[in-house]
């Protein structure tokens, strides 16, 4: 009942977006292949349910596949970061300056290195996430209030207990932020991904829809994307909210 | 292994044996300096007996943080010596050392956070929170276990961090300043509740303050910082009668060490003021 409290703002929002969208391309009759009334978007979906289920589950599990990478290689390069005054001095700015690189036109790389297939996918989601979780963990690392990990010294903790029980749990806050940024922007990686070179997902078939001009079809596997986005992000959230939810907010 | 342990109990053993028996601290000509400043320290001896409450009242910024600091071998002193009864220093501390801001771990609740000492010291986790859980009522905390720190008062968080130095530590406490950052109604209750606590535990405390009236109040000797660099910290022997309450500080004999105090201290403020800063 609370929750439903909470969300019906944002609900109410929608239901009137929605319906400006029908009415408006209704009253000014717009050109389907501009924008589709949502109604055969729609209906679109329902037609297609089972084909765009398949395209949407390969989607899901390359954005997956590339979170998983990201979240390990991001954690550990973190902890390189962290555990070295060097890796600090030159590991840190470059990762930092690595995003003046525009990854869009990185992307063809990954083809060019891992093919066709959904490694290329994946590198590029990598390529997309790895930078969110990285810098946010490290930055977490760092914050770790000093005089917490003085005192666990002062009470005989070594390296590895400083580090189990002082530094992850201080830096779980800010690896969960860059886990949620992540998160909404690995589905924009899969498409990219499959835009660069594929066979299959929901990136290759709003290409394909839109190259036949099939408005609605593009529309249903864009509105199918942003919804993964977002599941994928209160995912993440949700995990969030079970390691921390006891901490204050 | 077994080899190891060998060496370090005698290593211990000889160290004791240099002490008096009665001696919980004892500090010879302790010199230190942050780079680059002028030295904070030069020389300073200082010796406390077991089982004393000691307090140290000296102006901001002369150095008492450090100093603990250094008790607590997270410093290493330029020269001089430190031992504490009991204890091999640069070797696992055991002493209890409260920081002076509670630094509680948000994500530990009240059990967990003071068992850590007992955890950092291998004692099992079960083992550790049945004992904390055992001590809760007697520092006024019961009831208090699953609760997180930003869920307690003030008050409650300075006994939950004082909780953890005396689980963590063996006979010396070092308390840098616990109760500053209270009101004053809390403050005196804090008082209250740590002389009771003492009374039953016996620890050697070194106490930091900024406020006169508490250090007389707790204490069996004041130490005043006389001069900057600290090269000796002039005493006050505290001879009030023993339990002591709050109306203590209502006594004649109260008001008489209290002038002294101000006095010592006075002498120092006007001599730092002619001084260079
Ligand atoms: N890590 C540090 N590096 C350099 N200088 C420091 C460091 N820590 C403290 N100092 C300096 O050493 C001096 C003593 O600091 P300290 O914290 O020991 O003072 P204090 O007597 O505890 O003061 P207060 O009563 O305000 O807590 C100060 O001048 C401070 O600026
Ligand atoms: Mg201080």
């Amino acid at each position: 009942m609370k929750l439903l409290k909470d969300k019906l703002p944002i609900l109410l929002f929608i239901l009137l977006l929605a319906g400006g969208w029908e009415l408006g391309t209704r009253l000014f009759d717009v050109p389907a292949y501009i924008i589709p009334r949502l109604s055969d978007v729609c209906a679109a979906l329902l037609n297609h349910a089972a084909l765009l289920g398949k395209h949407f589950a390969l989607t899901l599990w390359e954005a997956l596949l590339g979170l998983a990478f990201s979240v390990v290689f991001g954690v550990l390069s973190a902890i390189w970061i962290d555990s070295s005054s060097l890796a600090r001095k030159t590991i840190y700015p470059l990762i930092v300056a690595s995003q003046t690189i525009p990854i869009i036109a990185l992307s063809p790389i990954m083809v060019m290195w891992f093919g066709y297939e959904i490694g290329s996918k994946i590198s590029v989601v990598i390529l997309f996430t790895f930078f969110p979780i990285a810098v946010n963990t490290a930055d977490g690392f760092r914050a770790a209030d000093r005089e917490i990990g003085e005192l666990l010294r002062s009470m005989g903790a070594g390296k590895t207990q400083l580090f189990l029980k002082w530094k992850i749990p201080s830096a779980l806050p800010s690896f969960f932020t860059g886990l949620k940024m992540a998160a909404a922007i690995s589905v924009g990686g899969a498409t990219l991904g499959e835009w660069l070179g594929g066979e299959s997902g929901l990136g290759v078939y709003t290409k394909r829809a839109a190259n036949m001009l099939r408005g609605d079809d593009v529309f249903a596997g864009v509105l199918l994307l942003s919804l993964m986005g977002i599941a994928l992000f209160v995912a993440a959230q949700m995990i969030e909210r079970l390691v921390l939810g006891h901490r204050r907010s | 292994m077994a080899g190891v342990n060998r060496q370090q109990v005698t290593v211990e053993r000889a160290r004791e044996e240099s002490l008096p028996a009665s001696a919980g601290l004892t500090v010879q000509g302790l010199t230190y300096r942050f780079e680059g400043e002028e030295p904070l320290f030069d020389g300073l001896d200082l010796e406390v007996l077991k089982g004393q409450f000691v307090s140290i009242v000296a102006a901001s910024g002369m150095g008492k943080t450090t100093l603990f600091r250094l008790l607590a071998g997270l410093l290493q002193p330029e020269s001089g010596t430190i031992t504490a009864a009991g204890a091999v220093p640069g070797q696992r501390s055991t002493i209890g050392y409260m920081p002076q801001r509670d630094c509680l771990m948000p994500w530990r609740t009240v059990q967990d956070n003071a068992a850590i000492g007992l955890e950092l010291a291998g004692v099992p986790k079960r083992e550790a929170r049945r004992r904390v859980l055992e001590m809760l009522p007697e520092l006024g905390l019961a009831g208090t276990e699953a609760k997180y720190p930003h869920e307690l008062s003030g008050g409650m968080r300075q006994r939950v961090s004082f909780l953890r130095s005396l689980l963590a530590g063996g006979e010396l406490m070092l308390l840098d300043e616990p109760f500053s950052a209270l009101d004053a109604m809390t403050r005196i209750s804090m008082q209250q509740w740590l002389l009771e606590v003492w009374e039953v535990h016996r620890k050697t405390i070194l106490f930091i303050t900024h406020d006169i009236d508490e250090a007389l109040l707790l204490s069996d000797q004041v130490l005043v910082a006389a001069s900057r660099p600290i090269t000796q910290l002039e005493s006050l022997v505290v001879d009030l009668p023993r339990p002591r309450t709050y109306e203590t500080t209502l006594d004649e004999r109260f008001a008489y060490l209290k002038r002294r105090l101000l006095g010592q201290l006075g002498r120092i403020t006007s001599h730092a003021e002619g001084g260079p800063a």
